[in-house]
């Protein structure tokens, strides 16, 4: 009955904002302990983050990461499993994209080539997320241990591949080659040329609207099929799933491979992108701000665009700020970060009361005068 | 409103008690007196707010306004700690008990002396020996609680709360778990208890349990306190009438059921579950169509598990289901999905686990377990205009309230829920249908027209497994009754031969002797 009391907008637009200026007003404070004007922080961040092509860019290209990540948790978690393996999904989707870079780079054109990269990123990454989900389904075994273990297990594949397999021959550096410009995704700046308009040069490039797409095809997928329905029953309600006859254990393997695909999508954006090149932690902690960026987007497609571009804007901006601040570092964005990620995720039911009791109020003061008036 | 005033202390006084949440008046300016040493009922459909009085008695919730008097003094309630210091004690619907603790941890925790136990213990089994004695409340103090029939749980949580220095006793629905004899030594135990001068509040919706056990009465409506009676001076009708608002009829009619050919049967079917507890003993049943065959039995005796397994949810370890042509075994599982497909509709026990999702808007939940179906969909997308056009149709025949398809699942009154589900279930046409518990927790409208409505199947010619706790509901609907205890099928009796005595007996796995010369023919081989 609780939640019946405030409209509806409130809850998905009006909390999480409150949520969001909490953590900023808390940053506040630390900013004040280290002799900064806050208000020349968030100045110099938000102008850093949005003021100029490039920023924008970034910010952009940032954001595409976590759309991608976001909308693994997202899915994963509408059918109530938690998986914290977007890291090593990711990861490993990327040296699907790499290898099918390098083993085409030199044969095919682009548009031939772009196809089989999605889908070596998807069936990395699906693979990757297969064995957790199999381990979950048919032994048991808790998806949010084993998911989290494959992320250490592909790091160290991953370095091995590199070191030993991957890399250039008499080369110390564990990189691959970079890619011939055949298999490279355009960028954003290249993409508006096409049309005749320009935008400054910056790593933002066509799989930002690949994860556009991908939000879209995420929410259709949830909401408006079948399967769809089956995924939210069982994280809604596995006992009335199972009553309404759907088959728990082969969709947890099928949402897992979702989540794990849409994961993997990442490395087409930081591999066949940003990178133009196989190397060692290009995943760099995306895969894990996706769980905060699906908590603070609601788990929805929508929400999780949002919640992106806004850790967009912290990471391009907080890496503004820690150069023309030279009392801020790294460390101290990643601590406005976290006070992000503190309200909007693990607080944020915090302040759901005191916002309910905010607006019954509200109403209660306006509903008197509409009586007086209609009296009147 | 009047109230019986007498010339004895008022051992609790409501005053004006008044709760909202939000936009509901649960407890609208409550007023009422309960005498000492007296057994008091209340009683009120499901949301008339009977739980959030009592939580307000025992602390949980604080009242908006209004007083609470204890023996004449106005007290503050703001936790349920303050409640027990003032000699309130809580008996609540589920047992609060740590299963595997023995009586004498469980009667303790929370209420320990120190850090260590042992003088805690110790104190503890001499206290509770007295009161044992003083209530006739007996109890192996050092059995394990999961050892213990619900009977004998149930008295835990009496002398929980006596061991705390109860002098006001509030019972939340205490019988629907027990069968009518333990119900019986049940109101014994609560006569013992007003004779050494402990006031009992009884929280019900069982009529004929006030009839039996009160002194007084008070019937809440709406949020509202609407009536208070001398229990000599009411009856049944009256109570009734005042629940509800309106007349209304108790008895079920129906005409003689005209079975006619068999649609489902079991032939010895067992199940063990994970634990290895064997949930089901060789359970031979048939279902005709046309015919309503009622399992009565305390809750938790095997009902569940073969509502389970003949819907598909659960797979037997040995034994057959037949259902038409196919024969469902051990070796040829069938799956919830399939056993729809059969024509085995299926109306579960617990809708708000089971029947519905919550969080699903109503036009979602009207679809579940027929997600999949063409009706819905298209060849990728769903259906949405189509989807809200069926739950919007269903709502007006099974005259749901609000009619509302886009309404979360949850904002429905459980009689709301329940007509929406059972909607569900019979719209598809199926030729057996499983009901369990159908009016649990439904208002007594709802239930009128949900009991007519299972009739008019049952003469379309369907054949009706009915699972239900209320004894009541089992005699008024079934035309064959079968009586489980511990997984196995103690007997059946015809409606005509049924009685509360009789099934009441054989809940208890005692076969009554008027019913041991006809039986004894038919299904000898399951005699004990």
């Amino acid at each position: 009955m609780n939640d019946s009391k405030i409209p509806a907008w409130v809850n998905i637009i009006v909390l999480p904002l409150i949520n969001i200026l909490f953590a900023f007003a808390f940053s506040a404070i630390i900013f004040i302990a280290v002799d900064v004007n806050p208000i020349e922080a968030a100045k110099t961040m938000i102008s850093g983050a949005l003021g100029y092509q490039e920023g924008i860019g970034y910010t952009f290209y940032y954001a595409t990461n976590f759309i991608f990540t976001g909308l693994a948790v997202a899915v994963a978690f509408s059918a109530g499993l938690f998986n914290i393996g977007g890291e090593g999904q990711a990861y490993i989707g990327g040296l699907g994209v790499g290898l099918a870079c390098l083993g085409l780079d030199h044969t095919l054109p682009f548009w031939a080539i772009l196809p089989i990269t999605m889908f070596a990123s998807m069936a990395f990454g699906a693979l990757w997320a297969f064995i957790p989900a199999y381990l979950q389904a048919y032994r048991g075994s808790h998806i949010v241990i084993t998911t989290i273990m494959f992320n250490f297990i592909a790091s160290s594949l991953m370095v091995y591949l590199m070191v030993n397999v991957l890399n250039q021959k008499g080369q110390m550096a564990p990189v691959s080659r970079v890619f011939e410009s055949a298999a490279v995704l355009p960028g954003f700046h290249e993409i508006v040329g096409w049309f005749g308009l320009s935008f400054s040069e910056s790593p933002m490039n066509l799989s930002f609207l690949i994860a556009l797409l991908c939000c879209v095809l995420v929410w259709l997928l949830l909401w408006r099929t079948r399967w769809g329905y089956a995924i939210r029953a069982m994280g809604a309600s596995p006992s009335a799933a199972e009553y309404g006859g759907i088959n728990r254990k082969r969709l947890i393997i099928i949402v897992m491979l979702i989540s794990g695909a849409l994961s993997g999508l990442l490395s087409l954006n930081e591999v066949q992108g940003y990178g133009q090149q196989l190397k060692l932690g290009f995943v760099a902690g995306y895969g894990f701000t996706g769980i905060a960026v699906c908590l603070i987007g609601r788990n929805h497609p929508f929400g999780i665009i949002l919640a992106s571009v806004l850790f967009g804007i912290l990471y391009q901006g907080g890496a503004e700020l820690s150069f023309d601040f030279p009392n801020i570092d790294r460390e101290m964005i990643q601590v406005v970060q976290a006070l992000v990620v503190l309200f909007s995720g693990a607080l944020s039911l915090m302040l759901v009361k005191p916002t309910e009791r905010l607006f019954v109020y509200l109403d209660a003061k306006k509903k008197p005068k509409n009586q007086l008036a209609a009296e009147a | 409103m009047s109230q019986p005033h007498n010339q004895q202390n008022i051992a609790l006084e409501l005053c004006g008690i008044d709760k909202k949440f939000g936009a509901v008046h649960a407890n609208c300016n409550i007023n009422l007196k309960v005498p000492a040493s007296t057994i008091h009922g209340i009683i009120g459909e499901n949301g008339a707010g009977k739980s959030t009085l009592m939580n307000i008695i025992y602390g949980f919730y604080i009242a908006d306004s209004g007083d609470i008097k204890i023996s004449g003094k106005v007290r503050k309630l703001t936790s349920s700690k303050e409640a027990i210091r003032y000699g309130i004690g809580m008996v609540h619907q589920h047992f609060m008990l740590v299963d595997n603790f023995s009586v004498l941890e469980n009667v303790i925790l929370g209420a320990e002396d120190g850090a260590l136990l042992k003088p805690s213990l110790k104190k503890a089994r001499t206290e509770l020996e007295r009161l044992a004695k003083e209530y006739r409340l007996d109890v192996p103090l050092d059995a394990l609680v999961e050892d213990l029939p619900v009977g004998l749980q149930q008295r835990v949580e009496i002398l929980k709360a006596l061991y705390r220095g109860a002098k006001i006793l509030i019972l939340d629905e205490p019988t629907g778990v027990l069968t009518p004899q333990e119900t019986d030594h049940l109101f014994k135990i609560f006569d013992a208890l007003r004779d050494k001068g402990v006031t009992i509040l009884l929280i019900t919706h069982k009529l004929r349990e006030i009839l039996a056990a009160t002194n007084n009465v008070s019937v809440m409506r709406q949020g509202e306190m609407v009536a208070h009676r001398k229990t000599a001076e009411t009856n049944k009708e009256e109570l009734a009438e005042l629940m509800v608002g309106r007349k209304v009829r108790l008895k079920v009619e129906k005409s003689v059921a005209t079975p006619e050919n068999e649609l489902l049967s079991t032939s010895k079917v067992t199940y063990t579950d994970e634990m290895g507890v064997d949930r089901l003993k060789d359970v031979s049943i048939s279902i005709k169509s046309g015919e309503i065959v009622g399992i009565a039995g305390v809750s938790g005796n095997g009902q569940s598990e073969l509502m389970s397994v003949l819907a598909g949810l659960i797979k037997p370890n040995s034994g057959q289901v037949n259902i038409g042509q196919t024969c469902i075994d051990s070796m040829h599982p069938s799956s919830a999905a399939q056993m729809r497909e059969l024509g085995v509709g299926h109306i579960p026990e617990d809708r708000l686990v089971m029947g519905l999702i919550k969080s699903f808007s109503a036009e979602e939940s009207a679809i579940l377990g027929y997600q999949n179906s063409p009706t819905y969909n298209g060849k990728l997308l769903n259906k949405p205009k189509m989807i809200n056009q069926e739950c919007a149709r269903l709502m007006e025949e099974w005259d749901v309230r609000p009619r509302d398809p886009k309404l979360r699942s949850s904002l429905f009154s459980g009689g709301n829920q329940q007509k929406l589900i059972i909607g569900r279930e019979v719209d598809k046409n199926p030729d057996v249908l499983l009901i369990g518990q159908p009016t649990r927790g439904v208002d007594i409208g709802a239930i009128e027209l949900i009991h007519k409505r299972i009739i008019e199947l049952r003469d379309q010619g369907k054949g009706i497994l009915l699972v239900s706790v209320e004894l009541d509901e089992i005699m008024a609907l079934s035309d064959r009754i079968i009586v489980m205890f511990d997984g196995h099928i103690v007997g059946e009796v015809s409606a005509e031969q049924a009685n509360e005595k009789i099934l009441g007996m054989m809940m208890a796995n005692i076969m009554p002797d008027e019913l041991l010369t006809t039986t004894q023919q038919t299904t000898s081989g399951e005699q004990i």
